[in-house]
């Protein structure tokens, strides 16, 4: 499985993102490749990823810029035929203000940039990221954001529809008020379109694939595991 | 044709960084603010002189790029010279 990484200007966790992709899951039959944000066609891939930055600087709103940069109708071709789509962080704001996710990414509560090892419990629909995670698993992934509190006007019906995939948690998997990081609505950290191909999310699964890189441990790997069965077809459960 | 756009959150979306700018006001004691709210102002300069086209173009604007309307609101002001 070949997964695209688009790169924009402001981009910083694009290398991390390849280099999971590449290297740390190369002996599962990943690949990787980077798109340049000034690119047309997305080529030769399975799945695309939307890494986590600053692209454009967050100038005018976190993502704004980077969702009418030249490469994102290729992005939207891709997502609307069905092809698998994971924006982690500035990447999450950048499917928001593209329209290929609903909601918005606004400053945290706090008004602080935060930057800490957080868990989220995995639930809602099926996705190609989450599809072989078990339903209620709480995973260890880092959050490194100022502009990561969801809005949503109608999140009784997000969540009707099985499209909330992230919720911040304790460590012992509970949602509660002082598990949510960002003053996020509901404790979203993450969702997904109505088809569920289109995933985002505020915490770096990228970052926490290797026991050597801190305390995040490897839960992350279970998203890409979860894309790689998903693209082999094979029933598959990760991190069980 | 200039323009002036003003971009605020809607009611409803928490507004943070007005929060502590209240408090503070508060703390300086102008007691008598009871809310604050921050938005962002944009100047525009068009090639158009009328003003009814302006504002169709600039509201698109808005719409596309100016603001994020699932958490924004926008008011123009198209002024002549």
């Amino acid at each position: 499985m070949r997964f695209g990484v688009v790169r924009f200007p402001g981009s910083n966790c694009d290398d991390d993102a390849y280099h999971v992709v590449a290297n740390v899951l190369a002996e599962r039959g990943s690949t990787g490749a980077i798109i340049w944000h000034k690119d047309h066609s997305i080529g030769d891939v399975d799945a695309l990823i939307i890494p986590g930055g600053f692209s454009y600087g967050d100038y005018l709103r976190a993502g704004a810029i980077a969702a009418h940069a030249p490469i994102m109708a290729a992005v939207k071709e891709f997502a609307a035929a069905g092809g698998p789509v994971l924006g982690i962080c500035n990447g999450f704001q950048v499917l928001c203000e593209s329209g290929l996710l609903e909601g918005a990414l606004v400053r945290n509560h706090s008004l602080r940039f935060v930057c800490k090892d957080i868990h989220v419990v995995v639930e809602g629909r099926p996705t190609p990221f989450t599809q072989a995670i078990p339903a209620g698993r709480h995973i260890r992934m880092s959050i490194a954001h100022a502009e990561g509190c969801y809005t949503h006007a109608d999140v009784a019906r997000l969540e009707k529809e099985g499209r909330v995939i992230f919720r911040y948690c304790t460590a012992e998997g509970e949602v509660t008020p002082e598990a949510n990081p960002n003053g996020s609505v509901a404790n979203i950290a993450g969702v997904c379109n109505a088809a569920g191909n289109v995933v985002g999310l505020m915490p770096h699964p990228e970052r926490a694939c290797e026991a050597l890189l801190g305390r995040g441990g490897e839960d992350g790997r279970m998203l890409f595991q979860s894309a790689l069965a998903w693209q082999q077809g094979t029933p598959a459960r990760v991190g069980g | 044709m200039k323009a002036k756009v003003y971009v605020t959150l809607k009611a409803g979306v928490l507004d943070p960084q007005g929060q502590a700018v209240s408090h503070t006001l508060g703390r300086l004691g102008f007691e008598e603010v009871k809310d604050v709210r921050i938005g962002k102002y944009v100047e525009l300069e068009l090639d158009e002189t009328d003003e009814a086209r302006a504002r169709e173009r600039i509201t698109e604007m808005c719409k596309q790029l100016i603001a994020n309307t699932v958490i924004e609101d926008f008011r123009i002001e198209t002024v002549a010279g």
